[in-house]
């Protein structure tokens, strides 16, 4: 029997989740651990953090080529074994939005991690003797009730369109490859001719669907997260006052010095009926004051990553070009009149101080919230990064399914592709296939 | 004493002789009792070896230095390489056999074996020290023999009855008697047993068909030899011939059904779903209007058989009279003559799951089963069974500790975990789809993966041992030269290779690893195609399933982080806290030998795993 510090060496594939519990919390904590987390965080930040100290990182989703800034994020470098797990692992600090929180899971996923099962982090624990023996019972009770909120989670998707969605690639996907391992198993068999051809057309149609539905613009994930909408512009613009109106409570400091906001603030409200996110940024401004600059940099993340921004300014001032779809809106019309369009975009003429144009500004508003979250496919909307990340995995596998030279590569593609389904549906057996198989092909000799 | 081994053998079939010539490898002096000195050996059903799975299984045998790949190359007639369409993982070399040239050459073998005896006796009961482990076995004929280890590999045998339609006989094998008395003593024990069946088609007189009418199926022009000692095959090859059943074929089983055995309730023993017997193919899949048959000569033109034919893919326990209407309904078999007809055979198997990994019985120290006994089928997935509870004889009597193979060894290691962890509910046979790492273990890799092992467990002869260190060599030699000569992409690009011109050095492997083109390869290394094929195309092939192969690497070495985690034999599930009584049964039922194998067994939950987990972490640290 080998001894635990023989155990301990032992190498186990990166896994995330989630330490918080939703985006509700300002702050979301994603948590990594396994042999080559230090790859993946070398991966997100170009290099590695001291270990054990929190500092402030720009996460990307490859820092080697600096592609797609995902966060600026308080980062935690944890080397095993002195952790919780005992393997190497870390901590990001997101900013807790639902797009950020999204594509930081994808980040990971593409960086080679795959999202922890029910106890995962508690088992590595146990596995590395990280965990006092006296606990061990009691834990076996955390995790079990651990395990039967996600059953009922799960329960409760599994009887909604998600699951049913989910269930039905499920399905079609262990069609083919039971036809696939048919193909390789029997191939003296007399199987129809059309067999192969059939299933690389399933193939491609899952590959396809699965696609469309990755590409649904995060509306699924719009409507559970909410919506991010941010007010940008010049400082003194009035965003600040704008937001504590639409939040209908005094949340942002407001005062008459230009600068007052330096970092954003949120509040959140809700706007026909969705949960939206209103983020104050500072505002946009060339600055000396460090602090300032901090919070105008921030101020342009929060517009990349907004599903809605308002773009303000005062008439005098009024912006040549507008920032990507954003709504432009001229605030202090008590004092000058708005011009019409910007960049042929209508403008909006407010005035805060009498409170005019507010009613129209917050119909248009409504009416974008509204399409945003509206139902432009048949297709239930993706509701959980977890399935985001299945549904991710197994598109890749199902386009290299498509791509490999031989039938067996292709056989473990789809084995992949399956696998990454089965997380969220339950795991297929090798009886099942077989069940199929026979099933389907009248097979032996 | 005369009759004193440190293992005896019982049965004389692919099981047994793997079993004994192994045990007697390892150094044990060793006996195979067997009803019939001129039926060991003997191909009692298909006279064909190999195929995809089995194909792997073995090679896998000899990599371990047994005999079947030996055997059937001795008396290969027909070799051909299934998948050949395919990537290297699935190839499954298959070879039809002359049925008596295969027995001598088992016999041969068997007799070239130091420290092996064969003796003819039928063996009738099991003898028990007083401790509970096994002490010998009696013969019918009041012999006795000792030893502290015994293989049963009585096939089907064990309360085996043949079933032509409605009439039965006891038997094992058609003019054999079962072991009855055998039987009853393995009941008498309390051993877990259930029932299954089989069956096998007429024999036909190869004059009576009209050979040349038919389409013809050609082996391979260079045929591939199983085993690593064998450097050609030189007995001549044959063809077969195809035929097919058509819509009067099935109208004769269809009306004919309330006699088939099978159809009319008087077999009860579960039938396996992949083998349906032609009234199966015909009920069940009632919209195919025709099934394809082979016409395999079971030996050599002029040798004792060569002029029966067995007809692959009509496997029947109808009445020997509808048999005849129903076979002459095909092309080319209008006169065909029937020299034995079909049957389906039902014996009595034992629970696999009341074995270890080692394949002896959990509640008899010492009683290792191996072959048709645990549930399984083909003589391939016997054999492998048969060594491996040999090898594990031999050590046991020498007070060795047990050798197992894990599902990331062996196909081997795959059947034998299915088997012991999952029991069978049909006869068990080896499918490719089986093998979580199929790129992993291939046929062509099966010594590179399992002579080091074997020559540890005292298995593997020094002739071989020297033959496999030399390819070894020259695979690292060859792997590690295509490793170190890089080409930036224009020389590449010119000789044909497609790559990108990114401008990046690549090595022979990563060009390899694109399917290049042979000729591209020949102008790029001319050194790397004038090497033996084997050492090649092993690095060609590495290099084609590298993502592949390092993917399943790291599963591999989760699967052993967590299969040392060891579930000691007598461990009680009882004494596990927070376990309910479901999952308590779940485990108790399978027991799994380490906690790998408990997270394969169906139904079991997160929780119970984690409980069983702490309480093993806590007696691993006490």
């Amino acid at each position: 029997m080998p001894t635990p510090s023989a155990l301990r060496t032992q190498p186990l594939e990166p896994i995330f989740a989630l330490a918080t519990g939703t985006a509700r919390a300002a702050i979301a904590v994603m948590r990594v651990s396994g042999t080559g987390s230090d790859a993946i965080l070398r991966r997100l930040l170009g290099t590695l953090p001291a270990p054990r100290k929190a500092s402030l990182r720009r996460l990307w989703r490859d820092a080697v080529h600096r592609t797609d800034a995902l966060d600026d994020a308080l980062v935690l470098w944890l080397p095993g074994p002195a952790n919780y797990t005992g393997e190497d692992s870390f901590e990001l600090h997101l900013h807790a939005g639902p797009a950020i929180v999204s594509a930081v899971a994808s980040a990971l996923v593409e960086a080679g991690a795959r999202p922890a099962e029910p106890g995962e982090f508690t088992r590595r624990a146990f596995l590395h003797g990280r965990i006092d023996l006296t606990e061990a019972e009691g834990i076996a009770d955390l995790i079990e009730a651990e395990t039967e909120a996600q059953r009922k989670q799960a329960l409760a998707q599994s009887e909604g369109r998600l699951g049913t969605l989910y269930r039905g690639w499920a399905d079609r996907l262990r069609n083919v490859l039971a036809r696939q391992e048919a193909l390789i198993d029997f191939p003296d068999e007399d199987l129809p001719p059309e067999v192969e051809a059939a299933l690389l057309t399933e193939t491609a149609a899952l590959r396809d669907e699965i696609s469309a539905h990755l590409a649904d613009g995060e509306r699924g994930e719009r409507i559970r997260r909410g919506l991010t909408i941010a007010i940008v512009g010049p400082p003194n613009a009035g965003k600040s006052t704008l937001l504590n109106h639409l939040a209908e409570r005094q949340a942002a400091i407001v005062s008459p010095v230009a600068g007052t906001t330096r970092d954003a603030i949120e509040i959140v409200t809700m706007l026909a009926g969705v949960r939206v996110t209103l983020v104050d940024t500072a505002g946009l401004r060339e600055t000396t004051d460090p602090i300032e600059a901090e919070g105008v940099k921030r101020a342009m993340f929060h517009v990349e990553h907004a599903d809605c921004v308002v773009q303000m300014f005062f008439a005098e001032a009024a912006p040549d070009h507008l920032l990507p779809g954003a709504l432009p809106v001229c605030n202090k019309i008590d004092l000058a009149p708005a011009p019409f369009t910007i960049e042929d975009v209508p403008v909006l003429g407010i005035s805060l101080r009498d409170e005019t144009g507010l009613a129209a500004l917050q119909e248009n508003l409504e009416r974008r919230v509204r399409e945003l979250t509206a139902s432009g496919s048949i297709a239930p909307p993706l509701t959980r990064a977890r399935h985001r990340a299945a549904a991710m995995v197994a598109h890749e596998h199902l386009k290299a399914a498509l791509a490999v030279d031989w039938p067996e590569m292709r056989g473990e593609e789809l084995r992949l592709a399956m696998r990454a389904l089965g997380r969220l549906t339950g795991e297929v057996g090798v009886e099942d296939l077989l069940d199929t198989v026979f099933g389907q092909f009248c097979i032996g000799k | 004493m005369k009759n004193q081994f440190d293992v005896i053998v019982v049965g004389g079939g692919h099981a047994g002789c793997e079993a004994a010539a192994a045990a007697a490898r390892c150094g044990a002096r060793t006996v195979l009792l067997t009803h019939r000195m001129e039926t060991v050996g003997a191909m009692s059903c298909n006279p064909a070896i190999g195929g995809i799975g089995k194909g792997h299984l073995v090679r896998e045998i000899d990599a371990l230095d047994g005999l079947m790949g030996r055997a059937a190359d001795a008396a290969g007639i027909h070799f051909k390489l299934l998948n050949r369409s395919k990537g290297p993982a699935v190839h499954g070399p298959r070879a039809q056999a002359d049925r008596g040239l295969y027995r001598d050459a088992i016999h041969t073998l068997l007799h070239a074996t130091e420290n092996l005896t064969l003796l003819e006796a039928a063996v009738d009961d099991l003898n028990l020290a007083p401790d509970g482990s096994v002490s010998g076995v009696t013969c019918e004929d009041g012999r006795t023999f000792t030893a502290p280890s015994v293989v049963i590999a009585a096939g089907t045998f064990l309360r085996g009855v043949i079933h032509f339609g409605h009439d039965t006989q006891p038997a094992g094998r058609v003019g054999d008697r079962p072991a009855n008395a055998l039987g009853r003593r393995l009941e008498a024990l309390g051993l877990p047993m259930g029932r299954l069946k089989t069956g096998t088609p007429a024999r036909l007189d190869r004059a009576s068909i009209d050979w040349e009418s038919l389409a013809e199926d050609a082996g391979d022009a260079q045929p591939e030899p199983f085993s690593r000692l064998t450097e050609r095959i030189t007995n001549p090859q044959i063809s077969c011939r195809i035929t097919a059943t058509n819509e009067r074929t099935h109208d004769i089983i269809r009306d004919s059904l309330h006699l088939s055995a099978v159809y009319s309730g008087a077999i009860a023993g579960r039938g396996p779903r992949y083998c349906p017997s032609i009234e199966d193919k015909v009920v069940r899949f009632a919209e195919r209007t025709s099934h394809q048959i082979f016409l395999e000569p079971e030996a050599l033109p002029g040798n004792p058989g060569g002029d029966l034919v067995y007809p692959n893919g009509i496997s029947t326990s109808l009445p020997p009279a509808v048999q005849e209407r129903m076979i002459r309904t095909m092309a080319g078999l209008e006169n065909a003559r029937i020299v034995r007809p079909g049957y389906a055979v039902e014996y009595d198997y034992i629970d696999p799951r009341a074995l270890t990994h080692s394949l002896e019985l959990r509640a008899i120290p010492g009683l290792f089963m191996a072959g048709q006994i645990n549930g399984t089928t083909g003589y391939e997935e016997a054999g492998a069974q048969g060594l491996l509870a040999g090898v594990n004889a031999a050590h046991r009597a020498a007070g060795n500790t047990p050798v197992t193979l894990s599902r990331s060894d062996a196909y081997i290691g795959v059947m034998i975990d299915d088997l012991v962890t999952q029991g069978v509910s049909e006869p068990y046979r080896m499918f490719t789809s089986r093998a979580e790492y199929r790129l992993t273990l291939r046929a062509d890799n099966a010594d590179l993966r399992l002579t080091p092992i074997g020559e540890t467990w005292g298995c593997v002869d020094t002739m071989r041992a020297t033959l496999f260190g030399q390819t070894r060599v020259a695979i690292q030699s060859a792997t590690e030269r295509a490793a170190q000569e890089t080409w930036l992409p224009a020389p590449l690009i010119a000789a044909g290779v497609s790559v990108s011109p990114d401008g990046r050095r690549r090595s022979l492997l990563d060009v390899l690893a694109t399917g290049a083109k042979a000729d591209a390869i020949g102008l790029l290394a001319p050194w790397f195609v004038a090497l033996p094929p084997r050492i090649r195309l092993h690095v060609e092939t590495e290099a084609r399933y590298s993502g592949y192969l390092a993917r399943q690497e790291r599963e591999i070495r989760q699967l052993h982080n967590e299969s040392s985690i060891i579930v000691p034999e007598d461990f009680d599930f009882s004494r596990v806290g927070g376990l309910s009584a479901e999952m308590r049964e779940r485990f108790e039922r399978a027991h799994p030998a380490n906690f790998a194998a408990a997270q394969r067994i169906p139904g079991v939950t997160p929780s119970a795993l984690m409980a069983l987990l702490a309480h093993l972490k806590q007696q691993q640290a006490a």
